[in-house]
């Protein structure tokens, strides 16, 4: 039955960006031209990586609001090292990247699980810290594309068989954290602490563990996309990501993770985030006024968890409904 | 039996149920920070410094007041910035064309506050959602609303005698006029929560909903008409922002909501609800404008300021429960109560 | 955290007994640096020393102003032996320069040398720096006149306007076609300016194949930027040129024009950093751009800043002084001190350069 709700829900999403598309493309043929898909792609990547990460938290019960500062500090980190170190190979960047990331969710898991604190308000403190130190690292000044190595660069708009290298990292993490989370015992454990921490403690689940190595994932993909954030866009500031939180929480609650944990997966995750950046390429091809973008983002988020709980009610309904032998 | 909960008991001092140890504690702090920064710091003292630190901790003491409220039930409003946003960027509009009455714009974007503040309320109170994720669609909703209105412009020529009077000091002092509107708010909503039955069922709320209904609470009543509330006081700190800057944009105030929260947590007000006063929040308010006005004084960059905040935060809630852990007396929390934190 | 009761009190009272005291204390005992405020200027004087000279961009991590503060308006600063620095806002928004503005104004800087991010938002502050004592000089981009003593523009805005418009046009060819515009932020007074006066010089005759269809605003914030362009692309098809008269906007555009299918095919200009731009115009990206020196403008700024605070001027038309190296300068109507005119860079002769 669960399953039965995951096909409903993704298949929504997918379905409504099928519409959308078509909507767009019968409006003008070429937004579906090459380079506007490859640039498609290329736009959701990042927030589709950062998505991953935060349902991943999300579906523990918890939340991750220091994503953008993460993505900043790898991207800043990225930048750094190839300026300092310029025959530095990619993927040691990447791996470095990753591993920054890494580290900060360690920071943000272990206060989370070690000192039983509430996770909004530590990633909102763990959100100015990482920015701050940010800036402090940059002191001001700006990482040029002119700097960077020329590979590095042309990864950024690379594309294989007409698709992006960036969106294959995307797809890559996006299948290995749904068969981790499906198949693993350690994945479906997650679920089983978004549903009820308490049950899931006493049935032996090792609660602070898991919710710790949650961040840790959320903190290294959000790494991963800081490096891919580099590749893409060259010219970094210490402005880099910021503001994205509130955009990776719409694209995972658009995507069908309910805010209260427990259900939801990562692919639905994943096309709330293509979801949301197509939305922001077609309204100014449909001739919308682009500045209603925003508000429509804010409308979806509604329209999302009041579709979750309409869902979780009739479940609930239905389940006591089997139990009472209906 | 907590010795940080401002409740009041029967036989305990007014000032003593006001006054938690959270919250001297935040005054303490405050008392150093103004000692120290004006030994050490040219100019931190001076009238002139108390007069900005006043003007721009205003929006944030203001929208902190429901606020605080808010969370003490238990739930959290994050769509305050985006409500300012979207008052300035009616107020802008409504200017440009062609509405001068003063008294008329307040009143419509009061009225405004109280339908944007509604609609959380709706979201929350009639369809059951939780507050943390309606807020944050809102956030977006409104923020959307503010640009479809403004766009990418910014009003800026309102007349001079309302940007000054604005921030116009009080006769004899330097202290804005403001800031008593501030103040009455202020004692009206401490009132409210620390010596009304109404506070009181608040803090129940916030330590068991349910418990609380079944008493008589009417939960879903109080906390909808506690989001109007808190969106009417956002459109207030709307109006104040855009004379004080005398520029209406659709991007005012963005990011207001996390040093809103980040006051009243720093307040000792429990993020679980249930704990927490107003006087702790003051104190909190002021606290971090002193030392960011302070630090800014002392050519200190930004970014320090920010980690500073950062850890602060952290502190406000690590360092109760370190302090209870190491008294042996860990309050066993749920690890995510009823909120999804 | 235990503290008792009485101490509580205590704070408590310490606390608004503070407050008080501070709040209530008149203003009245603040003497601003005096400067010689004479009716008219002294035009043999020299330039103060020991004068606190600060930097305020748009935003502080945009190379172009960190080229004019840091490269130039120290420099100078340094020639006259004041104390420089600069600060500002990560993000180019009216409001929070406001905050640093009121900073430096209880720091007693002599001089505030700021560039606007709104022609009006900022005044009410700058007025009362202005009372309480310091010289306002803006540069870059103005405010409304009578907040600031006087204003350094790097380039009259028909002249940056005529060469941006030629340059497009020479670009896309005698065919002409759409183009369009990616400007920084929306309020921004330089930007606007250049933009009305662009608007008059495609109305002549010889532009007459040229059509403006949209003007985008990037806030001069790389990401955006880039996006900004993305989507003009997107929207419209047969859009065979633009212009970006902000230098991200223009390196944003660059970069991303540069990485898909239109290189070469749509056309880019605007004004720009021969850093930036160098790659660009070296893979046919961009065939020429604009610019005048950023170390120049600051130089300029801290020399009129100095001036004025010495009261060798006082910002009425006709007054001249001397800025170091670049020599003798007159203010000109409005309290307008210029520059020059805009520089063309293409690739005949962007290796000479290194900003």
């Amino acid at each position: 039955m669960t399953h039965r709700l995951f096909l409903a829900r993704e298949l929504g999403i997918a379905l409504a960006l099928a519409l959308l598309v078509a909507v767009t493309f019968a409006a003008n043929p070429r937004f579906l031209s090459a380079q506007n898909v490859k640039d498609l792609l290329l736009g959701s990547t990042i927030l589709a990586i950062l998505a991953v990460g935060q349902a991943i938290v999300v579906i523990t019960r918890n939340v991750d609001l220091s994503v953008g500062s993460i993505l900043g500090l790898s991207a800043m980190a990225t930048g750094v090292l190839f300026v300092g170190t310029p025959g530095l190979p990619v993927p040691v960047a990447v791996v470095a990247g990753v591993a920054l990331g890494a580290v900060c969710g360690a920071v943000n898991g272990g206060l989370i699980a070690a000192a039983r604190v509430p996770a909004l308000v530590v990633t909102l403190g763990t959100l100015y810290v990482f920015r701050g130190l940010d800036h402090t690292w940059a002191s001001g000044r700006q990482i040029n594309a002119a700097d960077m190595p020329r590979g590095f660069l042309r990864m950024g708009s690379a594309t294989v068989l007409g698709v992006p290298v960036l969106a294959l990292f995307a797809v890559a993490v996006l299948v290995a954290a749904g068969f981790v989370l499906r198949s693993y015992r350690s994945g479906r454990e997650l679920y089983a602490i978004g549903s009820d921490p308490e049950a899931a403690r006493l049935s032996g689940v090792p609660v602070g563990r898991r919710v710790f190595w949650a961040f840790v994932a959320s903190g290294a993909l959000a790494g991963l996309a800081g490096v891919l954030h580099a590749a893409r866009y060259g010219t970094l500031d210490a402005n880099a990501g910021l503001g994205q939180e509130l955009n990776v929480v719409a694209a995972v609650v658009v995507g069908g993770v309910a805010i209260f944990g427990g259900s939801g997966s990562v692919y639905g995750a994943a096309l709330g985030a293509v979801l949301l950046t197509t939305i922001g390429s077609a309204l100014p091809v449909l001739g919308v006024n682009p500045f209603w973008q925003r508000a429509a983002v804010g409308a979806l988020i509604l329209a999302a968890i009041g579709l979750d709980r309409l869902l979780a009610v009739r479940l609930a309904r239905r389940l006591q409904g089997a139990r009472h032998g209906r | 039996m907590a010795a940080d909960t401002a409740v009041a008991r029967p036989g305990r001092p007014v000032w003593r149920s006001l006054l938690g140890s959270w919250d001297a504690a935040v005054l303490l702090a405050l008392v150093v920070v103004i000692v120290v920064g004006s030994l050490t710091v040219d100019g931190v003292g001076n009238p002139r410094f108390y007069r900005f630190v006043v003007v721009e901790a205003i929006p944030i003491a203001l929208i902190a007041l429901p606020m605080t409220l808010v969370v003490v039930t238990g739930e959290i409003d994050l769509s305050v910035a985006s409500v300012v946003g979207l008052t300035c960027a009616v107020m802008g509009q409504l200017w440009q064309l062609g509405v001068t009455s003063l008294p008329l714009l307040i009143l419509v974007s009061l009225v405004l506050g109280c339908l944007l503040g509604g609609l959380n309320g709706l979201f929350v109170c009639v369809f059951g959602l939780p507050s943390l994720a309606v807020t944050i669609g809102t956030l977006a909703l409104y923020r959307g609303l503010a640009y479809v209105v403004l766009g990418d412009r910014a009003v800026a020529d309102y007349p001079v005698d309302w940007t000054r009077g604005m921030i116009a000091p009080i006769p004899g002092t330097v202290i804005p006029w403001f800031v008593l509107v501030v103040a009455v708010l202020a004692v009206l909503f401490g009132v409210l929560l620390h010596a009304t039955p109404v506070g009181r069922a608040l803090y129940a709320m916030g330590n068991n909903a349910q418990a609380a209904a079944y008493a008589g609470v009417a939960v879903l009543r109080t906390k909808f008409w506690l989001f109007v509330a808190t969106g009417a006081v956002s459109a207030l700190a709307g109006v104040f922002w855009t004379f004080r800057f005398a520029s209406a944009r659709a991007d005012n105030a963005t990011g207001l909501e996390l040093s809103v929260v980040a006051a009243v947590l720093l307040g000792g007000v429990s993020i679980f609800g249930g704990r927490g006063g107003l006087v702790g929040v003051i104190a909190a308010v002021a606290l971090l404008g002193t030392l960011r006005n302070a630090l800014q004084l002392a050519d200190v960059p930004a970014n320090a300021l920010t980690i500073v905040t950062g850890t602060l935060l952290i502190a406000s809630v690590v360092g109760p429960n370190a302090v209870r852990a190491a008294r042996g007396r860990l309050r066993r929390r749920p690890l995510a109560g009823r909120t999804p934190l | 955290m235990r503290i008792t009761g009485v101490r509580a009190v205590a704070t408590t009272v310490l606390a608004a007994l503070a407050l008080a005291l501070g709040a209530c204390a008149d203003d009245g005992s603040d003497a601003g640096t005096g400067s010689g405020s004479g009716d008219a200027g002294n035009p043999t004087g020299t330039i103060k020393e020991g004068l606190k000279v600060a930097f305020l961009p748009k935003q502080v991590n945009n190379p172009y102003f960190d080229t004019s503060d840091n490269k130039g308006g120290k420099v100078a600063v340094e020639e006259f032996k004041g104390t420089y620095s600069q600060t500002g806002p990560s993000e180019a928004s009216p409001s929070a320069q406001v905050s640093y503005i009121n900073t430096l104004s209880q720091q007693q800087t002599d001089v505030i040398v700021v560039s606007a991010n709104d022609k009006d938002a900022i005044c009410g502050a700058l007025t009362e720096a202005k009372s309480a004592g310091a010289k306002v000089v803006t540069y870059d981009s103005d405010t409304q006149p009578q907040c600031r003593d006087v204003f350094v523009n790097q380039a009259t805005a028909e002249g940056i306007a005529r060469s941006q418009v030629k340059l497009i046009s020479d670009a896309v060819g005698p065919d002409g076609g759409e183009i369009a515009v990616l400007s920084a932020t929306a309020n921004a007074t330089n930007q606007n300016a250049w933009i009305e006066m662009m608007k008059t010089e495609l109305a002549k005759p010889e532009y007459a194949k040229l059509k403006l269809v949209a003007t985008v605003y990037g806030d001069d914030q790389d990401e955006k930027s880039f996006q900004e362009a993305q989507g003009l692309l997107a929207k419209y098809p047969n859009l065979k040129g633009i212009i970006s008269p902000t230098t991200v906007g223009v390196a944003a555009a660059a970069r991303y024009l540069s990485g898909s299918s239109y290189k070469g095919r749509v056309q880019l200009t605007g004004l720009g950093t021969p850093n930036q731009m160098r790659e660009y115009v070296k893979d046919g990206t961009v065939k020429a751009f604009a610019l005048w020196n950023p170390a120049d403008l600051g130089y300029l700024a801290a020399y009129a800043g100095g001036a004025l605070a010495s009261g060798i001027i006082t910002g009425k038309q006709g007054e001249t002084f001397t800025a170091g190296r670049l020599g003798q300068f007159t203010v000109g109507a409005n309290g307008e001190i210029v520059l020059g005119d805009p520089f063309t860079f293409d690739a005949s002769n962007i290796d000479q350069f290194d900003f």
